[in-house]
Protein backbone atom coordinates (compact mmCIF):
# COMPACT_ATOMS: atom_id res chain seq x y z
CA UNK A 1 0.00 0.00 0.00
CA UNK A 2 1.41 3.32 -1.10
CA UNK A 3 2.24 5.87 1.84
CA UNK A 4 -0.44 8.02 3.16
CA UNK A 5 -3.52 5.97 1.80
CA UNK A 6 -5.57 4.36 4.40
CA UNK A 7 -6.91 0.82 3.36
CA UNK A 8 -10.43 0.66 4.98
CA UNK A 9 -12.11 -2.80 5.15
CA UNK A 10 -16.14 -3.37 6.12
CA UNK A 11 -15.08 -3.75 9.77
CA UNK A 12 -12.69 -0.27 10.04
CA UNK A 13 -15.04 1.54 7.50
CA UNK A 14 -17.05 3.49 9.62
CA UNK A 15 -14.78 3.88 13.15
CA UNK A 16 -12.20 5.25 10.55
CA UNK A 17 -14.95 7.45 8.88
CA UNK A 18 -16.07 8.86 12.06
CA UNK A 19 -12.63 9.53 13.73
CA UNK A 20 -11.58 11.56 10.51
CA UNK A 21 -10.85 15.30 11.57
CA UNK A 22 -10.36 15.83 8.03
CA UNK A 23 -12.06 14.99 4.39
CA UNK A 24 -11.84 11.60 3.85
CA UNK A 25 -11.97 10.70 0.20
CA UNK A 26 -12.40 6.53 -0.38
CA UNK A 27 -11.59 4.60 -3.26
CA UNK A 28 -13.63 1.73 -4.04
CA UNK A 29 -11.87 -0.65 -6.59
CA UNK A 30 -10.84 -4.17 -7.05
CA UNK A 31 -7.89 -5.72 -8.39
CA UNK A 32 -9.46 -6.78 -11.43
CA UNK A 33 -10.32 -3.00 -12.70
CA UNK A 34 -8.55 -1.77 -15.41
CA UNK A 35 -9.21 2.30 -14.88
CA UNK A 36 -8.63 1.74 -10.81
CA UNK A 37 -5.41 1.10 -11.64
CA UNK A 38 -4.64 3.82 -13.63
CA UNK A 39 -6.18 6.38 -10.75
CA UNK A 40 -4.36 4.73 -8.43
CA UNK A 41 -1.07 6.82 -8.79
CA UNK A 42 -2.99 9.77 -8.68
CA UNK A 43 -4.25 9.02 -5.95
CA UNK A 44 -1.30 8.61 -4.00
CA UNK A 45 0.20 11.73 -5.61
CA UNK A 46 -2.83 13.37 -3.69
CA UNK A 47 -2.38 12.01 -1.32
CA UNK A 48 0.99 13.21 -0.44
CA UNK A 49 0.28 16.82 -2.03
CA UNK A 50 -2.94 17.27 0.24
CA UNK A 51 -1.95 15.50 3.32
CA UNK A 52 -3.03 18.70 5.24
CA UNK A 53 -6.30 18.73 3.65
CA UNK A 54 -7.41 15.31 3.03
CA UNK A 55 -7.40 11.69 3.97
CA UNK A 56 -7.18 9.18 1.06
CA UNK A 57 -8.55 5.68 1.71
CA UNK A 58 -9.28 2.82 -0.73
CA UNK A 59 -11.89 -0.13 0.15
CA UNK A 60 -10.98 -3.59 -2.25
CA UNK A 61 -14.72 -4.10 -2.93
CA UNK A 62 -13.93 -7.64 -3.68
CA UNK A 63 -13.13 -8.61 0.02
CA UNK A 64 -15.47 -6.20 1.57
CA UNK A 65 -18.73 -6.21 -0.02
CA UNK A 66 -20.64 -4.40 2.33
CA UNK A 67 -19.77 -0.88 2.32
CA UNK A 68 -20.56 -0.76 -1.67
CA UNK A 69 -23.91 -2.23 -1.47
CA UNK A 70 -24.47 0.19 1.70
CA UNK A 71 -23.55 3.23 -0.62
CA UNK A 72 -24.99 1.77 -4.09
CA UNK A 73 -21.96 1.37 -5.50
CA UNK A 74 -22.20 -0.13 -8.93
CA UNK A 75 -19.24 0.93 -10.70
CA UNK A 76 -15.77 1.26 -9.80
CA UNK A 77 -13.57 3.33 -9.52
CA UNK A 78 -15.81 4.70 -7.24
CA UNK A 79 -14.71 8.30 -5.12
CA UNK A 80 -17.04 8.94 -2.15
CA UNK A 81 -15.86 11.96 -0.30
CA UNK A 82 -16.45 11.79 3.36
CA UNK A 83 -17.00 15.41 5.76
CA UNK A 84 -17.61 15.35 9.00
CA UNK A 85 -18.59 11.37 9.10
CA UNK A 86 -21.32 12.17 6.17
CA UNK A 87 -21.18 11.51 2.38
CA UNK A 88 -20.37 14.90 0.81
CA UNK A 89 -19.81 13.77 -2.93
CA UNK A 90 -19.54 11.03 -5.00
CA UNK A 91 -17.57 10.57 -8.16
CA UNK A 92 -18.21 7.94 -10.57
CA UNK A 93 -15.54 6.55 -13.21
CA UNK A 94 -11.53 7.06 -13.87
CA UNK A 95 -10.34 10.82 -14.20
CA UNK A 96 -6.96 12.71 -15.14
CA UNK A 97 -5.68 14.68 -12.16
CA UNK A 98 -6.75 17.64 -13.51
CA UNK A 99 -10.21 16.92 -13.01
CA UNK A 100 -10.12 15.19 -10.41
CA UNK A 101 -7.97 18.06 -8.28
CA UNK A 102 -11.01 19.97 -9.43
CA UNK A 103 -13.81 18.39 -8.64
CA UNK A 104 -12.34 18.18 -4.91
CA UNK A 105 -11.40 21.53 -4.61
CA UNK A 106 -14.04 22.25 -1.59
CA UNK A 107 -12.79 19.85 0.19
CA UNK A 108 -8.97 21.14 -0.92
CA UNK A 109 -8.76 24.26 1.38
CA UNK A 110 -8.00 27.44 -0.45
CA UNK A 111 -5.19 26.45 -2.44
CA UNK A 112 -7.02 27.54 -5.90
CA UNK B 1 8.95 23.58 -24.43
CA UNK B 2 10.69 20.65 -24.66
CA UNK B 3 12.32 19.39 -28.28
CA UNK B 4 11.60 15.32 -29.32
CA UNK B 5 12.86 13.25 -32.25
CA UNK B 6 9.57 11.18 -32.14
CA UNK B 7 6.35 12.13 -30.11
CA UNK B 8 3.60 9.69 -30.12
CA UNK B 9 0.29 10.60 -29.15
CA UNK B 10 -1.89 7.74 -27.85
CA UNK B 11 -1.05 4.37 -25.55
CA UNK B 12 -2.85 1.81 -27.33
CA UNK B 13 -0.93 -2.06 -28.46
CA UNK B 14 -0.19 0.93 -31.83
CA UNK B 15 1.77 3.80 -29.81
CA UNK B 16 3.37 1.61 -27.28
CA UNK B 17 4.61 -0.43 -29.93
CA UNK B 18 6.02 2.45 -32.04
CA UNK B 19 7.33 3.50 -28.55
CA UNK B 20 9.57 0.09 -28.25
CA UNK B 21 10.58 0.00 -31.85
CA UNK B 22 11.38 3.91 -31.97
CA UNK B 23 13.42 3.74 -28.05
CA UNK B 24 14.79 0.85 -29.38
CA UNK B 25 16.33 3.31 -32.72
CA UNK B 26 18.04 5.56 -29.94
CA UNK B 27 15.14 8.48 -30.61
CA UNK B 28 14.15 8.69 -26.97
CA UNK B 29 10.61 9.42 -28.09
CA UNK B 30 7.65 10.89 -26.10
CA UNK B 31 4.48 8.83 -25.37
CA UNK B 32 1.79 11.27 -24.82
CA UNK B 33 -0.71 8.48 -23.53
CA UNK B 34 -3.66 10.02 -22.55
CA UNK B 35 -5.79 10.71 -19.37
CA UNK B 36 -7.01 8.04 -17.30
CA UNK B 37 -11.19 7.34 -17.72
CA UNK B 38 -13.65 4.53 -17.69
CA UNK B 39 -13.97 4.57 -21.41
CA UNK B 40 -11.84 2.99 -23.96
CA UNK B 41 -10.48 6.24 -24.37
CA UNK B 42 -7.79 6.16 -22.17
CA UNK B 43 -3.79 5.22 -21.70
CA UNK B 44 -3.37 1.60 -22.30
CA UNK B 45 -6.60 2.22 -24.82
CA UNK B 46 -9.51 -0.48 -25.34
CA UNK B 47 -7.45 -3.33 -23.75
CA UNK B 48 -7.71 -1.69 -20.49
CA UNK B 49 -11.70 -2.50 -20.66
CA UNK B 50 -11.36 -6.47 -21.14
CA UNK B 51 -10.51 -9.16 -19.07
CA UNK B 52 -8.73 -12.24 -20.42
CA UNK B 53 -6.72 -12.09 -23.75
CA UNK B 54 -6.97 -15.20 -25.71
CA UNK B 55 -5.73 -14.16 -29.12
CA UNK B 56 -2.44 -12.52 -28.65
CA UNK B 57 0.29 -14.62 -29.97
CA UNK B 58 2.96 -15.51 -27.03
CA UNK B 59 0.48 -16.09 -24.43
CA UNK B 60 -0.38 -19.55 -24.63
CA UNK B 61 -2.90 -19.25 -21.57
CA UNK B 62 -3.93 -16.15 -22.45
CA UNK B 63 -3.07 -13.06 -20.14
CA UNK B 64 -5.44 -10.29 -19.04
CA UNK B 65 -5.74 -6.98 -21.16
CA UNK B 66 -4.79 -4.15 -18.59
CA UNK B 67 -1.64 -6.74 -17.42
CA UNK B 68 -0.64 -6.91 -21.55
CA UNK B 69 -0.74 -3.35 -21.47
CA UNK B 70 1.61 -2.54 -18.67
CA UNK B 71 3.67 -5.31 -20.41
CA UNK B 72 3.90 -3.16 -23.51
CA UNK B 73 4.48 -0.06 -21.35
CA UNK B 74 7.37 -1.22 -19.25
CA UNK B 75 9.27 -2.88 -22.25
CA UNK B 76 9.14 0.87 -23.91
CA UNK B 77 10.46 2.40 -20.76
CA UNK B 78 13.39 -0.17 -20.31
CA UNK B 79 15.07 1.56 -23.64
CA UNK B 80 14.25 4.86 -22.74
CA UNK B 81 10.53 5.79 -24.10
CA UNK B 82 9.11 8.59 -21.66
CA UNK B 83 5.48 9.28 -20.81
CA UNK B 84 3.10 12.12 -20.12
CA UNK B 85 -0.23 11.23 -18.36
CA UNK B 86 -2.16 13.97 -20.28
CA UNK B 87 -4.06 14.43 -23.52
CA UNK B 88 -2.77 16.77 -26.29
CA UNK B 89 -5.30 19.78 -27.53
CA UNK B 90 -4.17 20.87 -30.31
CA UNK B 91 -1.67 19.96 -32.99
CA UNK B 92 0.62 22.59 -35.55
CA UNK B 93 1.59 21.50 -38.53
CA UNK B 94 1.95 24.49 -40.64
CA UNK B 95 5.62 24.80 -39.28
CA UNK B 96 8.90 22.20 -38.40
CA UNK B 97 9.43 21.39 -35.96
CA UNK B 98 5.68 20.08 -35.27
CA UNK B 99 3.88 22.12 -32.48
CA UNK B 100 2.14 19.70 -29.96
CA UNK B 101 -0.40 20.72 -26.80
CA UNK B 102 -0.96 19.56 -23.73
CA UNK B 103 -3.24 21.34 -21.31
CA UNK B 104 -0.36 22.88 -19.60
CA UNK B 105 2.64 22.22 -21.57
CA UNK B 106 3.78 22.73 -25.25
CA UNK B 107 6.41 20.26 -26.87
CA UNK B 108 8.04 20.72 -30.12
CA UNK B 109 8.51 17.33 -32.65
CA UNK B 110 10.51 16.51 -35.92
CA UNK B 111 7.81 13.73 -36.31
CA UNK B 112 4.66 12.26 -34.95
CA UNK B 113 3.04 9.15 -34.71
CA UNK B 114 -0.59 9.29 -33.79
CA UNK B 115 -2.20 6.51 -32.35
CA UNK B 116 -4.97 7.75 -30.53
CA UNK B 117 -7.37 4.89 -31.37
CA UNK B 118 -11.13 4.32 -31.02
CA UNK B 119 -13.62 4.69 -28.60
CA UNK B 120 -16.72 3.40 -27.64
CA UNK B 121 -19.99 4.67 -29.06
CA UNK B 122 -22.24 5.22 -26.65
CA UNK B 123 -26.57 4.95 -27.51
CA UNK B 124 -27.01 8.72 -27.80
CA UNK B 125 -29.95 8.54 -24.86
CA UNK B 126 -30.62 11.76 -22.78
CA UNK B 127 -30.56 9.00 -19.88
CA UNK B 128 -27.32 7.69 -20.23
CA UNK B 129 -25.48 10.36 -18.47
CA UNK B 130 -27.96 10.11 -15.19
CA UNK B 131 -27.64 6.69 -15.08
CA UNK B 132 -23.81 5.91 -16.08
CA UNK B 133 -22.41 4.05 -13.09
CA UNK B 134 -25.81 3.40 -11.87
CA UNK B 135 -27.03 0.42 -13.76
CA UNK B 136 -25.53 1.75 -16.78
CA UNK B 137 -21.88 0.60 -17.58
CA UNK B 138 -19.42 0.71 -20.12
CA UNK B 139 -16.96 -1.37 -18.32
CA UNK B 140 -18.19 -4.65 -17.91
CA UNK B 141 -14.95 -5.96 -16.19
CA UNK B 142 -14.91 -3.34 -13.85
CA UNK B 143 -18.93 -3.29 -13.03
CA UNK B 144 -19.78 -6.75 -13.53
CA UNK B 145 -18.85 -7.57 -10.31
CA UNK B 146 -22.36 -5.57 -9.04
CA UNK B 147 -24.41 -7.58 -11.24
CA UNK B 148 -24.73 -10.65 -9.23
CA UNK B 149 -28.06 -12.38 -9.88
CA UNK B 150 -29.86 -9.88 -11.68
CA UNK B 151 -31.28 -9.76 -14.85
CA UNK B 152 -28.86 -7.32 -17.36
CA UNK B 153 -28.85 -6.86 -20.92
CA UNK B 154 -25.81 -6.22 -23.59
CA UNK B 155 -27.01 -4.06 -26.30
CA UNK B 156 -24.28 -4.92 -29.45
CA UNK B 157 -23.37 -8.10 -31.91
CA UNK B 158 -19.78 -7.88 -32.33
CA UNK B 159 -16.73 -9.85 -30.54
CA UNK B 160 -16.69 -6.79 -27.93
CA UNK B 161 -20.92 -7.52 -27.31
CA UNK B 162 -20.26 -10.98 -26.71
CA UNK B 163 -16.85 -11.12 -24.56
CA UNK B 164 -19.01 -8.87 -22.35
CA UNK B 165 -22.30 -10.67 -22.09
CA UNK B 166 -19.96 -14.19 -21.57
CA UNK B 167 -17.76 -12.56 -18.91
CA UNK B 168 -21.06 -11.01 -17.26
CA UNK B 169 -23.28 -14.46 -17.23
CA UNK B 170 -20.28 -15.23 -14.65
CA UNK B 171 -21.90 -12.88 -11.93
CA UNK B 172 -25.98 -12.41 -13.58
CA UNK B 173 -28.72 -14.26 -13.47
CA UNK B 174 -29.33 -14.03 -16.96
CA UNK B 175 -27.68 -11.76 -19.65
CA UNK B 176 -29.76 -10.22 -22.52
CA UNK B 177 -28.07 -9.64 -25.93
CA UNK B 178 -30.11 -6.77 -27.40
CA UNK B 179 -29.10 -7.17 -31.52
CA UNK B 180 -30.19 -4.47 -34.24
CA UNK B 181 -30.48 -7.17 -36.62
CA UNK B 182 -31.02 -11.40 -36.76
CA UNK B 183 -27.55 -12.00 -37.24
CA UNK B 184 -24.47 -11.09 -35.20
CA UNK B 185 -21.21 -9.86 -36.38
CA UNK B 186 -19.10 -11.86 -33.98
CA UNK B 187 -16.96 -14.03 -34.81
CA UNK B 188 -17.86 -18.37 -35.09
CA UNK B 189 -15.94 -19.40 -32.00
CA UNK B 190 -17.71 -16.43 -29.66
CA UNK B 191 -21.49 -17.05 -31.47
CA UNK B 192 -20.84 -20.88 -30.34
CA UNK B 193 -19.86 -20.20 -26.62
CA UNK B 194 -22.81 -17.32 -26.52
CA UNK B 195 -25.42 -19.96 -27.87
CA UNK B 196 -24.05 -22.22 -25.82
CA UNK B 197 -24.55 -20.70 -22.26
CA UNK B 198 -27.87 -21.11 -20.52
CA UNK B 199 -27.65 -17.73 -19.12
CA UNK B 200 -27.78 -15.95 -22.43
CA UNK B 201 -30.82 -14.79 -23.63
CA UNK B 202 -31.14 -13.35 -27.34
CA UNK B 203 -33.45 -10.05 -28.41
CA UNK B 204 -33.07 -10.08 -32.19
CA UNK B 205 -34.29 -7.19 -34.71
CA UNK B 206 -34.58 -4.49 -31.35
CA UNK B 207 -32.89 -1.33 -30.37
CA UNK B 208 -32.84 0.25 -27.02
CA UNK B 209 -34.78 3.26 -27.61
CA UNK B 210 -34.92 4.59 -23.85
CA UNK B 211 -33.91 3.60 -20.21
CA UNK B 212 -36.03 3.95 -17.19
CA UNK B 213 -35.19 4.99 -13.74
CA UNK B 214 -34.05 8.15 -12.25
CA UNK B 215 -31.44 7.35 -9.64
CA UNK B 216 -30.69 3.76 -11.04
CA UNK B 217 -31.47 1.87 -14.20
CA UNK B 218 -35.07 0.21 -13.57
CA UNK B 219 -35.60 -0.77 -16.90
CA UNK B 220 -34.83 -0.23 -20.82
CA UNK B 221 -37.67 0.56 -23.44
CA UNK B 222 -36.97 -1.23 -26.55
CA UNK B 223 -38.05 -1.18 -30.04
CA UNK B 224 -38.44 -3.98 -33.15
CA UNK B 225 -36.14 -3.13 -35.94
CA UNK B 226 -38.91 -4.47 -37.94
CA UNK B 227 -41.98 -3.17 -36.85
CA UNK B 228 -41.22 -0.24 -34.68
CA UNK B 229 -43.48 -1.65 -31.57
CA UNK B 230 -42.07 -0.77 -28.41
CA UNK B 231 -41.75 -3.03 -25.24
CA UNK B 232 -40.15 -3.21 -21.78
CA UNK B 233 -36.89 -4.85 -20.61
CA UNK B 234 -37.05 -5.55 -17.16
CA UNK B 235 -33.37 -5.22 -16.49
CA UNK B 236 -31.18 -3.55 -13.58
CA UNK B 237 -28.12 -3.41 -15.39
CA UNK B 238 -27.25 -2.90 -19.12
CA UNK B 239 -23.50 -2.96 -20.86
CA UNK B 240 -22.95 -0.81 -24.07
CA UNK B 241 -20.94 -2.51 -26.81
CA UNK B 242 -22.15 -1.19 -30.22
CA UNK B 243 -18.80 -0.32 -32.01
CA UNK B 244 -16.75 2.42 -31.75
CA UNK B 245 -15.82 5.79 -32.96
CA UNK B 246 -12.17 6.86 -34.19
CA UNK B 247 -10.88 9.85 -31.65
CA UNK B 248 -9.65 12.05 -34.48
CA UNK B 249 -11.59 15.24 -33.13
CA UNK B 250 -7.96 16.79 -32.93
CA UNK B 251 -6.72 16.40 -36.36
CA UNK B 252 -9.78 17.57 -38.02
CA UNK B 253 -8.76 20.16 -41.52
CA UNK B 254 -5.20 18.89 -40.63
CA UNK B 255 -5.04 15.25 -41.78
CA UNK B 256 -6.60 13.55 -44.15
CA UNK B 257 -9.89 11.57 -43.29
CA UNK B 258 -12.57 9.59 -44.40
CA UNK B 259 -16.29 10.79 -43.76
CA UNK B 260 -16.55 8.50 -40.70
CA UNK B 261 -13.44 10.02 -38.94
CA UNK B 262 -10.82 7.11 -39.85
CA UNK B 263 -7.39 8.61 -40.93
CA UNK B 264 -6.49 7.77 -44.24
CA UNK B 265 -2.78 6.19 -45.14
CA UNK B 266 -0.71 5.52 -48.16
CA UNK B 267 -1.27 2.14 -49.04
CA UNK B 268 1.34 -0.40 -47.06
CA UNK B 269 2.10 2.70 -45.42
CA UNK B 270 1.72 4.80 -42.45
CA UNK B 271 2.31 8.15 -44.15
CA UNK B 272 -0.55 10.61 -43.91
CA UNK B 273 -0.86 13.41 -46.13
CA UNK B 274 1.44 15.60 -43.94
CA UNK B 275 5.52 14.57 -44.17
CA UNK B 276 6.26 13.45 -40.95
CA UNK B 277 2.69 12.52 -39.25
CA UNK B 278 2.28 8.95 -39.36
CA UNK B 279 -0.60 7.32 -38.35
CA UNK B 280 -0.74 3.53 -37.25
CA UNK B 281 -3.70 1.67 -34.95
CA UNK B 282 -7.60 1.92 -35.06
CA UNK B 283 -7.39 5.45 -36.08
CA UNK B 284 -6.61 4.58 -39.37
CA UNK B 285 -8.25 0.65 -39.64
CA UNK B 286 -11.85 -0.08 -39.50
CA UNK B 287 -11.16 -3.52 -40.90
CA UNK B 288 -8.74 -5.50 -38.70
CA UNK B 289 -9.17 -3.82 -35.44
CA UNK B 290 -7.31 -6.03 -33.28
CA UNK B 291 -4.43 -6.08 -30.92
CA UNK B 292 -1.78 -7.41 -32.94
CA UNK B 293 -2.95 -5.58 -36.04
CA UNK B 294 -2.83 -2.17 -34.30
CA UNK B 295 0.23 -3.68 -32.76
CA UNK B 296 2.00 -4.60 -36.36
CA UNK B 297 1.13 -0.75 -37.74
CA UNK B 298 2.89 0.43 -34.52
CA UNK B 299 5.77 -0.96 -35.40
CA UNK B 300 5.43 0.06 -39.20
CA UNK B 301 4.90 3.98 -38.24
CA UNK B 302 8.22 3.42 -35.92
CA UNK B 303 10.09 2.36 -38.96
CA UNK B 304 8.42 4.30 -41.11
CA UNK B 305 8.97 8.01 -38.98
CA UNK B 306 13.19 6.25 -38.30
CA UNK B 307 13.52 6.24 -42.09
CA UNK B 308 11.56 9.60 -43.09
CA UNK B 309 13.85 10.92 -39.87
CA UNK B 310 17.09 9.57 -41.54
CA UNK B 311 16.32 10.96 -44.95
CA UNK B 312 15.06 14.38 -43.72
CA UNK B 313 17.24 15.45 -40.31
Amino acid sequence: MAAGIVNLTDATFDETIQASDKPIIVDFWADWCGPCKMIAPILSEIAVEHADSITVAKLNVDENPEMGMRFGVQSIPTLLVFQNGTLAKRMVGAKGKGQMLQELSEFLGTSH
Amino acid sequence: MSHHHVLIIGSGPAGLTAAIYTARANLAPLVIEGEPSSTSDQPGGQLMLTTEVENFPGFPDGIMGPELMMKFREQASRFGATYVTTKVTKIETSQRPFVVHTHDEVYTADAVIVATGAQSLMLGLEAESRLLGHGLSTCATCDGFFFRGQDIAVVGGGDSALEEALFLTKFASTVTLVVRRDVLRASKIMQDRAMANPKMKFLWNHQVVDLKGQDKLEGAVVQSTLTGEQSNLDITGIFIAIGHVPSTGLFSGILDMEDSGYLITRPGSTYTNIDGVFACGDVQDHTYRQAITAAGSGCMAAIDAERWLEAHH
